[in-house]
């Protein structure tokens, strides 16, 4: 089947939904790639680099939509009319649209593209399940838009993130304030802190806690009981008393830091507000705000989607393509992405697609088949359970630990009482001459204990070697008697000095073979 | 004579205790094993010289037949092979006990001296010697046989055996008596080569009846057993030098079973006893959510290549795969890349005590980077990629978090503590215990499959 890779219509979008390299890994599953010309031109990929690649090259929109069966795009389908180009109408039956669709918000076009009769699986619907992280385009483009965040706001901040001690004086670091912790606010955290800023974090969820302080950063807790974990790891809307605790919270720290990153978003409704008019006034001039949920309204009141803006002495920043600022990086992310749901699309490796509903992850991609609208899908199953798993950790430990304790203390009365009434019981009727030899035998063995205790673990396979080396010493036992007249005894004798032989020879070069190997 | 034989024995145990002592560290092991041969060679000379009256053709043409064969093992041998040898070797031992106590019991001149309580002593002494060294000498032959797959790995589970294994030890101890009763009239060849058939049989069937993963601990009971029968012998002989041998390499292999029986949270006895790790187990006792996530080798090299501090954790699997080799031209190119490489070794990982430090040695992995698990467990926290290669119950998180599992309480290697761990496995099927492992499910684990060596060539293609 073919591949089609068209330019990106939307005004400003640079990303493109295949990289060279991809396209390679698309034909190495045995697919026709076929790119539009100077799709990848604006993430820094020529129509040359996807030749080598062995990509085709496409002369208009209309040429790739039509000759292909499976289209890859990074925005949901538009129109241009400068260019005459609606992505819906080149839809048809037989051709299967994957890119961001985002079918919550844009209802029109959903019931467009069925009409169309086409497949359409959209990125933004992979269910969040552990299978599904390699593809899942979202938490690609989040970490994306973190790390964009921290580098516009130290583009329009004045003043260095970390903090020095220069001839000139000492300069304090810059205090971040990263809202949510998801993957765009974690990886926020992440660039901030390397650039040397001291950062803050606060999410609704407190299990995301240690993920933070993972990150070197400081979790702010707020003394209120509230879960704020929702389905699929995504936050939810929070109670009235929590909600004004937290912005109590805010309200404070306005006051204290100079960049605020906010990523808070609940799935499938408007962004909370979480920075009022009021608290961006409290903030130092000069300080900076950027807003990751601008398209979904912002966390921030002042936000103006899409622009920068400076209100009351302070920068507000609201684009809503931060992914596509750093368009070579989020089109490799997300083509890769792409090519895992291919991949999972052809089990085969042979080139063509099955559209398989029995499987989760696929399933839930898919949110037009054949013309018919399957969205929303039936909940996702959460997989892994760890918190279960992970509960009864202490017991087993505990339980064994304190019972060999106790029982060693009692235990240990019974055997000496025994062995000290054996002992005794041998004294009375054992000849003198066994108890020297009784009395060696105990010594050496205690001699062996203390020893071999010393012995490092990591020669115990060398001290097996040796111990069996050494106790061939039963050879002595065999030359005792093979000077005896009697035939057998020096038939019996003979084998035992020659097995003894072997294991000594054997036992004691194959111990120094062993040692010669440990060097430092 | 007769004292210079005695000072020579006397030199020979202190040469011995230091021998075993110098084991202590790797850069004294060396010089221990010199102490050892030393010991040897002088407690054979002054026997040779103070003892031996005739029959010397005997003594040599035994001595160099059995060098040269010794000799040649012991450089033929792969170290992936080292716990068969260790096994066949223990057998010898037994064999010569076993002789040396018929060769005791046809000798007139050895017991001509004793009467009375002595003799009677020195009766059960050869009957006890000749019993230790068969049960010595056919387990071990069994133990050989498992190891090197000759016999299969699976326990051998007749019914009632505990009962089976009664009756035998009850018709052993019906045998001594009616071999003392003959033996005081100068008799009692029926029962005692009746008795070593019951031993031999005996020795056989405790081995067979143990599991693959128990192996350590038979190994060094045996190398135990070896021990008590040369003790044994020097009783029998009245000779301290044998008797003082026996008990040191009795305790050591009793120290060795009891090391690591307590690294798999088994009691010996249960050990002996039987039947576990064949895979017949109560199996999973909890069903694993999740899916394992399966990685190529390039990804690996990648993982590897960003790591600050990785733990490679090797089990048996690296020996069947012989990827030891591998492993360090692996270690070698991360640390030339500025990478902490490191080795996190149990005490059972492999089929015999200190299996994995042998072959790591052997492969010229210095030994200040390989650890044992109690020193490097508490790091794993800040271990970036744990590498596990072909081990499976040692890192199996289900002995902490599942007190119904069949492996509960055993100390195991915490790789999931890590950032990621990378696991390297033929299939995903259970270890030795018979458990499944959660391990494989976690979140940060990804699983690399195929066979050791060659995944590990893969990953070291790309990572140069």
């Amino acid at each position: 089947m073919q591949v089609g890779i068209p330019k990106e219509l939307h005004e400003g979008e640079r990303r493109v939904a295949s990289t060279p390299e991809v396209a390679q890994q698309l034909r190495a599953l045995g697919f026709k790639v076929v790119v539009e010309a100077g799709a990848g031109a604006a993430a820094n990929f020529s129509d040359e680099a996807y030749k080598e690649a062995g990509a085709e090259v496409g002369a208009d929109a209309h040429a790739v939509w039509r000759s292909s069966d499976i289209i890859l795009k990074v925005r949901a389908p538009e129109k241009h009319p400068e260019l005459g180009i609606d992505e819906v109408e080149l839809l048809d039956g037989k051709t299967t649209l994957i890119s961001f669709i985002w079918p919550g918000q844009n209802k029109a076009l959903m019931d467009a593209m069925a009409a169309r009769g086409a497949t359409v699986l959209a990125m933004d619907s992979v269910p969040r399940i552990s299978r599904a992280q390699k593809l899942d385009a979202l938490s690609s483009m989040a970490n994306i838009a973190g790390y964009r965040a921290v580098v516009e706001a130290a583009q329009h901040f004045g003043r260095f993130f970390a903090g020095q001690i220069t001839a000139a004086g000492k300069i304090p670091p810059a205090t971040v304030l990263v809202i949510g912790a998801g993957v765009a606010g974690l990886s926020a955290i992440g660039v901030a802190r390397s650039m040397g800023a001291i950062v803050r974090a606060f999410d609704t969820r407190p299990e995301v806690q240690e993920q933070v302080e993972s990150m070197d950063a400081e979790f702010l807790l707020l003394e209120f009981e509230e879960e704020g974990g929702g389905e699929g790891g995504y936050a939810k809307v929070m109670s009235d008393e929590f909600i004004k605790a937290e912005m109590a919270l805010f309200a404070r720290q306005a006051m204290e830091v100079d960049i605020i990153i906010t990523t808070a978003l609940i799935p499938g409704k408007p962004a909370p507000e979480l920075i009022t008019e009021p608290m961006v006034k409290t903030m130092r001039d000069g300080s900076v705000v950027v807003d990751l949920a601008a398209e979904q309204g912002g966390n921030c009141a002042l936000t103006e989607a899409g622009k920068v803006v400076r209100k009351h002495g302070v920068t507000v920043i609201g684009y809503t393509d931060l992914p596509s600022r750093l368009p070579t990086q989020s089109s490799q992310l997300y083509g890769t992405n792409l090519r895992h749901l291919l991949t999972e699309l052809c089990p085969n490796k042979d080139g063509t697609i099955d559209v398989n509903m029995d499987d989760e992850v696929i399933r839930g991609a898919t949110v037009i088949k054949n013309g018919e609208i399957t969205w929303p899908p039936p909940a996702p199953k959460l997989t892994a359970a760890p918190a279960q798993a992970e509960a009864p950790e202490p017991p087993p430990v505990k339980a064994v630990e304190p019972r060999r304790e106790k029982a060693s203390a009692k235990a240990l009365i019974l055997p000496f009482l025994l062995g000290g009434l054996a002992l005794f019981g041998m004294g009375l009727v054992a000849p003198p001459s066994f108890m020297a030899h009784f009395t060696v035998f105990v010594l050496a063995c205690f001699v062996g204990y203390m020893v071999i205790w010393n012995v490092t673990p990591a020669l115990h396979t060398p001290l097996m070697s040796v111990t069996n080396a050494i106790s061939s010493i039963i050879i002595i036992g065999a030359l005792l008697h093979v000077s005896s007249g009697n035939g057998w005894i020096q038939f019996l004798a003979g084998i035992a000095i020659l097995v003894t032989s072997v294991n000594i020879a054997g036992g004691f070069a194959v111990t120094h073979r062993m040692l010669e190997m440990f060097r430092k | 004579m007769h004292g210079l034989v005695t000072v020579s024995y006397l030199a020979a145990i202190v040469l011995f205790i230091l021998a075993l002592g110098g084991l202590s560290h790797q850069e004294t092991a060396r010089r221990g094993n010199y102490y050892g041969i030393l010991g040897m060679g002088m407690a054979l000379l002054a026997t040779i010289i103070g003892v031996v009256t005739r029959n010397h053709w005997i003594l040599i043409l035994g001595m160099v037949a059995g060098g040269v064969v010794g000799l040649g093992l012991a450089r033929k041998v792969k170290m992936t092979q080292m716990p068969e040898l260790v096994a066949i070797l223990h057998s010898l031992v037994g064999l010569a006990a076993v002789l040396v106590g018929f060769a005791a019991f046809l000798d007139p001149d050895a017991s001509a001296h004793f009467e009375g309580a002595e003799k009677t002593i020195h009766d059960v002494e050869i009957y006890l010697g000749i019993l230790i060294g068969a049960v010595t000498l056919s387990g071990s032959v069994v133990a050989f046989g498992k190891l090197s797959g000759r016999v299969g790995g699976k326990p051998l589970m007749l019914p009632a055996r505990h009962w089976l294994n009664l009756g035998l030890l009850v018709l052993a101890l019906w045998f001594g008596r009616m071999f003392l009763a003959q033996a005081a009239e100068g008799g009692g060849t029926g029962p005692l080569v009746l008795m070593t058939v019951i031993a031999l049989l005996f020795g056989i069937h405790m081995v067979m009846a143990i599991g693959g993963a128990d192996m350590p601990v038979v190994v060094s009971m045996l190398n135990s057993y070896s021990g008590w029968a040369a003790a044994a012998t020097g009783f029998m002989l009245s000779n301290d030098l044998l008797i003082v041998v026996g008990a040191l390499v009795g305790s050591s292999g009793a120290i060795l079973s009891y090391i690591m029986c307590r690294a798999m949270n088994r009691k010996f006895l249960a050990v002996i006893a039987g039947g576990f790790g064949g895979g017949s187990g109560k199996g999973a006792a909890t069903g694993v959510a999740g899916e394992a996530v399966a990685v190529s080798a390039e990804e690996t090299a990648n993982l590897l290549a960003a790591a600050k501090e990785v733990m490679i954790v090797p089990g048996y699997g690296m020996a069947v795969a012989q990827a030891q080799h591998v492993v360090f031209e692996l270690v070698k190119t991360l640390r030339d890349q500025g990478v902490k490489v490191r080795f996190g070794i149990h005490p059972v990982a492999g089929r015999m005590p200190g299996h994995m430090n042998v072959l790591l040695a052997e492969a010229k992995v210095p030994y200040d980077i390989v650890f044992e698990m109690d020193e490097i467990n508490d790091d794993f926290p800040a271990v970036d990629v744990s590498v596990v290669i072909g081990a499976n119950d040692i890192v199996n998180p289900s002995a902490q978090e599942d007190a119904d599992s069949p492996i509960a309480g055993m100390p195991v290697l915490e790789v999931w503590k890590g950032r990621k761990t990378i696991v390297l496995k033929r299939s995903m099927a259970t270890g030795y215990a018979g458990v499944d492992n959660p391990l494989f499910y976690k979140e940060n684990t990804r699983m690399l499959f195929g066979d050791a060596r060659e995944s590990l060539e893969g990953v070291l293609k790309s990572l140069k």
